[in-house]
């Protein structure tokens, strides 16, 4: 026993230790978004010292001249807009495909697993033409596209649980004359909150780090996202701004940090659960 | 079974509206393009796809001022360095493609001259200084350049005089192979490098695998009487090789570094005074304006070729207008209006070719000079000192990277320069060579064919 | 009741249907069909066979790009699951700070692969620097730099779904299996590894189909460099598509062929899977 507890101290002080590496590139990153930009690459791993520091010269510029927080806003639109759209209609679309069972529903059961697997690349040329075409290329027609192309996924895990969903619950909803759609979202809905956390989970971090489809559809001249502009400063105007581009990357990480802070427990879960339907 | 049908019917519809779409997408406004610059009467407005990074701030003033003048709506989009044909492409797939767009020259021009509209007889055409700078398919003028530059070696006469030398000390490339290696022996006492860092990262390295390559292009085009080939043999590479050594030798870094130097390292290592020398051109100017006019001078760029003692600065134009023939005869027409009237009005010339204090805004203008009438005195030194060489008699370099035959060649080529700088040997230069030679072979034949 | 249900369809699917058909199945045909043609913009689009098949088969750097990728889907494969039921199993193990440990080793997870790709490019290149090299400069270094970055990443979210499967185990099952004179080794390999099967299966599935389609990370961290020798078939795919005027066909087919392979990879996995919860 004492052994154990001895190699369970030993466990904790390797864990720390890796720990503290694990968040230590970030570390690095945070405290180089202080330095002069010509400093950045030259010394990387060195603290901004009176000569090198420049206070937060590059959140500014990071902010005026790229426009980071329009992006920002832009990058929590989408990402709200398309996951509470992608989680109210897939789950309507996964409960009516498992309730009705036909010819129709099994063949759109089985195009959304197909197009689970398909890689973006396949489609990215074409996607990007018809949302163009139909004049789909803001952040509103971009939620319409997400909900295209990530619900195969969605349906797919909300019809796994659909299954496991007691069908007399519903009949007897039915019967004392509820409508389908009452039916649903004072009967049906309610159990599934678990998965409408794990599909949401999974579905935030997909398209809120999302960059090429983005990229490639929305109309850049007007929208980009986070990724987009951090992208483009990295080509971008000629030359590159390291300080901008450090301070860019810890803006887009701190809103993740506290997203993930504030609901840890239920991204953690939703991860394990998702992949146990998956 | 009914519903199998209608979601055949469904995607079927969509398809057709899709089809549809590219066929009448010319004419089609698209769903999100309201009206919100107010537009005016025809209806017309201008989308320009600006390729040169360097200028967007001036640029986007400028298409304001034009809004606000005659309220058509303009917008500008500058493409990020190195990625102008990648967004070109993706940004003409769309409904509200560019209305003005850019092409570097005959091999840009192969791929996009069906979206050329011709620009013959139309009126900023006519402003055109000299028919020299319009770039023709056959009969139809499908661009025109609106910009002259010119490139060479940007140095700092104070350190160079520091350091016990003139420009009259270097009228070839063994004199300058000689300041820089004195420099570079001297480094450490004298407190600065012969060069500013190579940088190959994506934001500089067009720099050498373009403009410094043209040099070995243009020489070899001299010999052999042409102007353009799909089989270079690559006659001056040694020459390309000795130039490149003596960059990437005598600078303020480790060779091996460059490949993640920046296009801002450099201009930083040049203003604080870090290094002498810094390859870049009249475009560069806004960048190191702050060691004062008079302190900058300009040097062509010597390779070590016979005769290169009357080799001037490298100019001219590798910028030529295109307007989308695709585009709808309204936006067409507002589009000509506004190249009319940024190469005739007075704010328009004034932000293209003026220096400080040029833009309404009382930013800098783009210090371009103008192949077109209404070209002003530049105010940019490193523009005057291009002058004085052709005053002076000395042969300008073309500029023969318009020829290159592609995008990829060019990238091949950087990325064997970068491999070399970190590890001169002869197998990796013989890497460079075959990049340029059998790069060029292959890329000509694939893009031709 | 499903008739009752039926009528409602226009409320229930439509959306679904409508967002579906824009969003995959019209990209994805149209996306077949121009594999089979020539064009710059899709309106010029002429039909030309399997040309742009055979151009594709025929470039050097997408062959390479399919070793790399391939090879890189594997190691990274591996690294990543080992690493991340060693993890696990040791945060089962009543650790002391397990519920930190955790937060701190799932929180890569949700930065984006083009903020990823930067910030290692920092580190990587920093560390080179000394050494008087850097990530572009050798494929080797950017494969694992990539290896590395994608462990960072996915480490997290492999040991939650392992901890998960772990935790299922019913503790009789050890138990019993340490009354019987099991030690730590067996008690591992004969009892917890065929236990944790399932889980097993979706991670390694996971992180396969990861590695190949790559491309945001790929994209920022070595953008293929040095000479598109650290360029994966996604990226690959992009650039051929945008970055080479007259070659929209040939990255169109190379797509097909990518998905083509992707599909593979996931019915192999498929089978596997069902032949392994036959033998439970």
């Amino acid at each position: 026993m004492i052994r154990k507890k001895r190699l369970n101290r030993l466990g904790t002080g390797l864990f720390t230790f890796i720990s503290i590496f694990y968040v230590l590139p970030v570390v690095v990153v945070l405290f180089n978004s202080f330095k002069k930009k010509s400093y950045i690459n030259l010394e990387p791993f060195k603290l901004p010292n009176e000569t090198t520091f420049t206070g937060v010269d590059n959140y500014t510029t990071a902010i005026n001249q790229y426009d980071f927080l329009k992006a920002v806003g832009w990058t929590v639109f989408i990402t709200v807009g398309s996951v509470l759209v992608i989680l109210i209609c897939t789950s309507m679309c996964a409960w009516f495909i498992t309730r009705v069972k036909n010819r129709v529903t099994k063949g759109i059961y089985i195009l959304c697993v197909f197009s689970m697997v398909v890689p973006f690349q396949m489609v990215m040329f074409t996607l990007s033409l018809v949302t163009d075409r139909l004049g789909l290329g803001t952040p509103w027609g971009l939620i319409i596209i997400y909900l295209g192309f990530g619900a195969g996924l969605a349906v797919f895990m909300f019809c796994g649980f659909v299954k496991s969903i007691p069908i007399e619950i519903e009949e007897a909803a039915m019967i004392d004359g509820c409508s389908p759609i009452r039916t649903f979202f004072s009967v049906v809905l309610p159990i599934m909150k678990p998965t409408y956390i794990s599909v949401g989970i999974l579905e935030t971090m997909w398209i809120w780090n999302d960059f090429l489809l983005p990229y490639l559809t929305l109309d850049i001249k007007k929208y980009k996202t986070i990724s987009i502009v951090i992208q483009y400063m990295k080509g971008s105007y000629g030359r590159v701004d390291m300080g901008a581009i450090m301070a860019a990357l810890i803006m887009a990480v701190i809103p993740v940090v506290i997203f993930y802070l504030s609901c840890q427990k239920h991204i953690i879960k939703g991860v394990a659960a998702g992949a146990v339907k998956g | 079974m009914k519903k199998r049908l209608f979601a055949l019917a469904l995607t079927g519809t969509m398809v057709a509206g899709m089809l549809a779409g590219c066929g009448g997408g010319d004419t089609t406004p698209s769903g999100d393009s309201s009206p919100s610059g107010g537009g005016d009467a025809t209806g017309g407005k201008v989308y320009y796809l600006n390729f040169k990074p360097e200028q967007d701030a001036q640029w986007q003033e400028l298409a304001e001022l034009y809004t606000a003048e005659t309220g058509v709506e303009v917008t500008v989009l500058t493409a990020a360095s190195g990625n102008y044909e990648t967004t070109l492409k993706s940004e003409m797939a769309k409904t509200d493609a560019p209305t003005l767009f850019q092409v570097n020259g005959p091999v840009g021009l192969a791929a996009w001259k069906d979206y050329c509209y011709d620009l013959t007889g139309s009126a900023v055409a006519g402003e055109l200084s000299s028919d020299e700078f319009a770039l023709m398919d056959g009969d139809k003028m499908a661009g025109i350049g609106y910009v002259i530059e010119t490139y060479g070696i940007i140095y700092n006469k104070a350190l160079l005089e520091q350091a016990g030398y003139t420009a009259d000390d270097i009228k070839s490339f063994d004199d300058l192979k000689k300041v820089a290696e004195d420099i570079t022996a001297r480094k450490d006492e004298l407190g600065f490098s012969a060069f500013t860092s190579a940088g190959m990262d994506g934001s500089s390295d067009w720099r050498f695998k373009t403009h410094l390559a043209n040099l070995p292009i243009y020489y070899e085009y001299k010999a052999d009487g042409i102007d353009n080939t799909d089989a270079i043999k690559g006659t001056y590479l040694d020459n390309y090789r000795q130039i490149w050594d003596l960059y990437i030798n005598n600078a303020t870094c480790e060779p091996a570094l460059l490949s993640t130097k920046t296009g801002d390292d450099a201009v930083a290592e040049f203003v604080t005074g870090q290094a002498v020398f810094y390859q870049n051109g009249t475009w560069a100017y806004n960048d190191v304006a702050e060691l004062g006019d008079d302190n900058l001078g300009m040097l062509p760029i010597y390779i070590g070729v016979e005769g290169e003692e009357k080799q001037g600065l490298c100019t001219g134009t590798e910028n030529y207008w295109c307007v989308n023939a695709k585009a709808s005869e309204a936006d067409i027409q507002a589009t000509l209006d506004f190249m009319y009237w940024c190469v005739t009005s007075e704010t328009g010339t004034k932000a293209m070719c003026g220096g400080e204090g040029a833009m309404p805004s009382g930013q800098a203008g783009m210090g371009f000079v103008i192949p077109f009438k209404g070209n002003l005195e530049s105010t940019n030194p490193l523009v005057n000192i291009g002058n004085q060489y052709v005053a002076d008699g000395y042969e300008s370099v073309s500029w023969n990277f318009s020829t290159m035959p592609s995008e990829e060649w060019k990238n091949g080529v950087g990325s064997a320069l970068t491999a070399y700088a970190a590890d001169q040997t002869d197998a990796k230069w013989d890497a460079v060579v075959s990049a340029f030679v059998d790069g060029w072979a292959s890329e000509a034949a694939a893009v031709n064919g | 009741m499903e008739k009752a249900i039926k009528r409602y369809f226009p409320i229930f699917l439509l959306p679904t249907l409508i967002a579906f058909t824009i969003g995959f199945i019209v990209p994805f045909i149209m996306g077949i069909w121009l594999s089979f043609c020539e064009f710059t913009t899709v309106t010029d689009a002429t039909f030309v066979g399997l040309s742009n098949y055979i151009k594709a088969f025929q470039d050097p750097v997408f062959l390479h790009s399919f070793w790399y990728t391939a090879l890189f889907a594997v190691v990274s494969l591996v690294v990543i699951n080992v690493i991340a039921f060693a993890i696990a199993l040791a945060l089962t193990q009543k650790l002391r700070g397990t519920n930190i440990f955790r937060t701190v080793f799932f929180m890569p997870n949700l930065i984006g692969g083009i903020v990823l790709g930067y910030i290692w490019q920092l580190i990587f290149n920093g560390l080179l620097a000394p050494f008087a090299t850097a990530l572009n400069l050798n494929e080797w270094y950017g494969f694992w730099g990539l290896i590395i970055l994608v462990a960072w990443q996915q480490i997290g979210y492999m040991m939650i779904i392992y901890i998960a499967g772990l935790q299922s185990i019913p503790g009789d099952v050890m138990e019993a299996a340490a009354i019987d004179g099991a030690s730590g080794p067996q008690r591992l390999f004969k009892v917890t590894i065929p236990m944790m099967m399932p889980s097993i299966t979706i991670c390694t599935f996971l992180s396969v189909v990861n590695g190949f389609k790559l491309f945001d990370q790929n994209l920022s961290l070595t953008a293929g460099e040095p000479s598109k020798m650290s360029e994966m078939l996604a990226l690959n795919i992009y650039n051929t598509f945008y970055g080479r005027t007259g070659w929209e066909g040939v990255g169109q087919a190379k797509a097909v062929v990518f998905f083509i392979l992707v599909v593979a990879i996931g019915l192999i996995q498929l089978k596997a899977t069902r032949s392994k919860e036959v033998q439970q």
